[in-house]
């Protein structure tokens, strides 16, 4: 995959308009995750197809200037340990690993079912950090070897 | 909260591991042992704490049958046990090891990703969290096989990744049929309403399940994955693959779905006689030919294996007895095998049989070992060994069914006759050994003396006052059969 | 009844690719369809009649819902699914750059 130069000019400047949208869309996914249908894992693999679609259009090299892998790395192995401290959160106040600690709100408000957006946000993040880096290490060329989620 | 950290140490730790790793692995390997004893401590303080009872811990606070119970009865605790034990001294042994293979940080963060799923296979009590937590261990798994770069371990690593894929499509068909008729995923619950499906309904759940995780035991027929895996992967993998992880993602999901919530129905029983001695036999035959030595302990693997499926599949206690000891031994010695096959790797530079020579003077706290590993295998008294698989053959003829009996005694004489050729000509053959490679370090010399010590000691286990302090309320919990949903519902 | 026999026709067909087939991908492709056929079941237990979807929504009476459980968890096992696919993805790749070829009967380095 020697992609150096990318795709062609029309496909650069689409993707440069589109990625901001499905950012949106899967920032829609994960914040009404509670209300729709959704949630962490799907939005989180909207937000990673629109950090690929980068990828695919302007090449390796120019993403590697433009984003900070070794950042996304960080945040990616970061997001689990906020998820075990929310869960951990959850034992001291309520009593069980796990247990809802914030309030339940009421119907169909976006700030409503306790702690199952704070959830949804951090499994999105790291749902989608992963996709992501799975298949920019597959786009390696060297022979190195292959992160796994 | 006991029962969660199980799950939760390791977990943070392999993911602290990714945050914080420098090049070397120095680090890593640190966080990684430290997390290891501290769930090591934890499940000895459950053995000791718990006496016979059951401890249901609600995840979320939210009870049966809506939420996730951890449950912990004396099996569980057993096979904890075994399982950090065995990883920390696979982690021991790691530490020397992977510095000849290039320490990465990747390993230890896939190893604790593999005990995570391991432990959390062992305390879970709903059954689709038991298939996440078994994914969660097979992929590690995976990837640990192909840990080292070469192409035959990526070979292996495929094939034995396409058979797992396999297996848990079959566990999903299966999940799927029981909660389409049972409208649960609470092992309790399903063993209460398991009596009352239609009777081609039973069968077909029992089949699907016994496909599915009959091939994560490497049971016959399903074994063809075992022995690329087992001997492509690094010693120190390959120990926890064949020391516990066969064990617990195959023989204690065994034990428990089908003691503890189908009941133990008698169909079922008998195919587990059937697959036991012919995974005894075959894997003895093919072992014997064999002159690559990790490939002969993995097909040794698959035929001790068979020993615990012909104690399953008695249905007395004593037969049950035998089987779970002959579990815990087999992990002691099969994972004291393997790290000594990593060491003659480390030292000699080879893995056939035919090119190694005399080590006794070279690495003697390997060669000692290895003969104490091999005479447990074989079932030679004192060592543990020979209790387990005299327990499981008298067991067998107390249950009237002495042919089996008869063919496990055949099998540990050919188990025998193959170790005897591992000792004849690998490594007390008449020709001294040429150091090809690297001096072995204290730490793997620390973890082979430690499982040698324990494959003697356990051999007590038979005495009356400690076999009913730790071995007699294991099988009780098993045998209590659907008992085991009273006591979690009970709570 | 035939929508689940369907379901397990889907999965022979995976099985049978699974097996006969010799391209690394094809093979990766194959344990793929088998997964899907899985979940589907899956879903598949969750559906009750003249129900809707479960999701309450503002204003519209609470009627009849379908099973939303069988949904989450075929969520979960489809990223499950996700990770293998990536680590098979990544081995394929891998033997490609070791033995440049995708046929497996040409990837015979293991006997016995």
């Amino acid at each position: 995959m020697n992609q150096t130069q990318g795709m062609s000019l029309i496909v650069k400047t689409t993707s440069r308009i589109i990625l901001w949208v499905v950012f949106l869309y899967g920032l829609y996914i994960i914040l009404f995750g509670h209300l729709s249908p959704g949630g962490g894992f799907g939005g989180g693999v909207v937000l990673a197809l629109g950090l690929l679609s980068i990828v695919l259009a302007y090449g390796r090299s120019f993403t590697l200037k433009w984003l900070r892998i070794a950042r996304l790395e960080k945040a990616e192995a970061g997001a689990p340990l906020v998820f075990l401290a929310i869960a951990l959160l959850g034992a001291l106040f309520g009593g069980a690993f796990l247990q809802n600690f914030l309030g339940k709100g009421s119907l169909f408000h976006l700030y409503s079912s306790g702690v199952i957006p704070w959830l949804n946000i951090v499994i999105g993040l790291k749902v989608g950090l992963s996709l992501f880096l799975v298949v920019w290490a597959l786009t390696e060329y060297d022979p190195e070897g292959g992160d796994e989620e | 909260m006991i029962l969660p950290s199980f799950v939760i140490i390791p977990l943070a730790a392999a993911f602290l591991i990714t945050l914080l790793a420098r090049r070397d692995g120095i680090g890593a390997a640190l966080i990684s042992l430290a997390a290891t004893a501290v769930t090591l401590g934890f499940s000895i303080y459950a053995l000791v704490g718990l006496g016979g009872a059951t401890l249901v811990y609600n995840m979320g606070g939210w009870k049966i049958p809506i939420g996730i119970p951890l449950v912990a009865d004396s099996f569980t605790v057993f096979m904890l046990l075994m399982v950090n034990l065995i990883a920390l001294t696979s982690l021991a042994f790691s530490w020397g090891y992977m510095r000849w293979l290039g320490s990465d940080w990747k390993y230890y963060a896939l190893f604790m990703t593999l005990l995570t799923g391991m432990n959390g296979v062992l305390v879970t009590g709903d059954l689709f969290n038991l298939f996440v937590f078994m994914e969660i261990a097979l992929l590690a798994g995976f990837a640990l096989v192909a840990f080292g770069g070469q192409a035959h371990e990526f070979e292996a690593s495929f094939k034995y990744a396409v058979m797992g894929g396999l297996s848990s499509s079959l566990i999903l068909i299966a999940i799927a049929v029981i909660y389409g008729s049972t409208s649960t995923l609470a092992l309790a619950k399903i063993a209460e309403a398991y009596p009352g499906l239609g009777p081609g309904l039973k069968v077909w759940v029992g089949v699907l399940l016994l496909a599915g995780f009959s091939l994560k035991a490497a049971v016959m027929p399903f074994h063809a994955w075992l022995p690329d895996a087992h001997s492509s992967a690094p010693a120190p993998i390959s120990a926890m693959l064949s020391g516990v992880l066969i064990k617990t993602l195959g023989i204690y999901v065994l034990i428990r779905l089908f003691y503890n919530v189908l009941g133990a129905p008698a169909i079922f029983l008998q195919v587990f006689l059937v697959l036991g001695t012919l995974s005894i036999l075959l894997g003895v035959f093919l072992a014997v030919g064999q002159w690559d030595l990790k490939r002969l302990l993995a097909y040794h693997s698959i035929s001790q294996v068979g020993y615990i499926l012909i104690g399953m599949g008695l249905g007395t206690t004593l037969g049950m007895a035998g089987a779970i000891f002959h579990a815990f031994n087999h992990a002691l010695f099969k994972s004291l095998l393997f790290f000594n096959a990593g060491a003659v790797e480390m030292g000699l530079g080879t893995r056939d049989l035919r090119k190694m020579g005399n080590i006794t003077r070279l690495m003697p706290m390997t060669a000692h070992s290895s003969m104490v590993a091999s005479l447990s295998i074989s079932g030679i008294p004192p060592f543990n060994g020979f209790f387990s698989k005299l327990v499981i053959i008298i067991a067998a003829v107390q249950a009237r069914q002495p042919v089996f009996g008869f063919l496990a005694v055949i099998g540990s004489l050919l188990t025998l006759a193959s170790f005897m050729k591992v000792q004849r000509y690998g490594f007390r053959s008449e020709k001294p050994a040429e150091p090809l490679g690297q001096r072995i370090g204290w730490s793997m010399n620390l973890a082979m003396a430690v499982l040698a010590v324990l494959c003697v000691l356990m051999s007590l286990l038979v005495l009356p006052g400690i076999r009913e302090g730790i071995l007699d309320p294991v099988v009780s919990a098993v045998m209590n059969k659907t008992g085991y949903a009273a006591l979690v519902l009970g709570r | 009844m035939t929508l689940y026999l369907l379901c397990f026709a889907l999965f022979l067909v995976g099985l049978y690719g699974l097996i006969t087939k010799r391209d690394l991908v094809k093979i990766i492709l194959a344990s793929g369809i088998m997964g899907y056929a899985a979940n589907l079941m899956i879903v598949l237990f969750g559906y009750r009649r003249q129900a809707v979807y479960p999701i309450l929504e503002k204003g519209k009476p609470a009627v009849a819902m379908v099973d939303p459980l069988p949904q989450a968890l075929v969520l979960t096992s489809i990223v499950i699914e996700l990770g293998t696919t990536a680590l098979l993805v990544a081995l394929a790749v891998r033997l490609f750059r070791k033995d440049r070829t995708y046929d497996i009967t040409k990837i015979r380095r293991l006997r016995g």
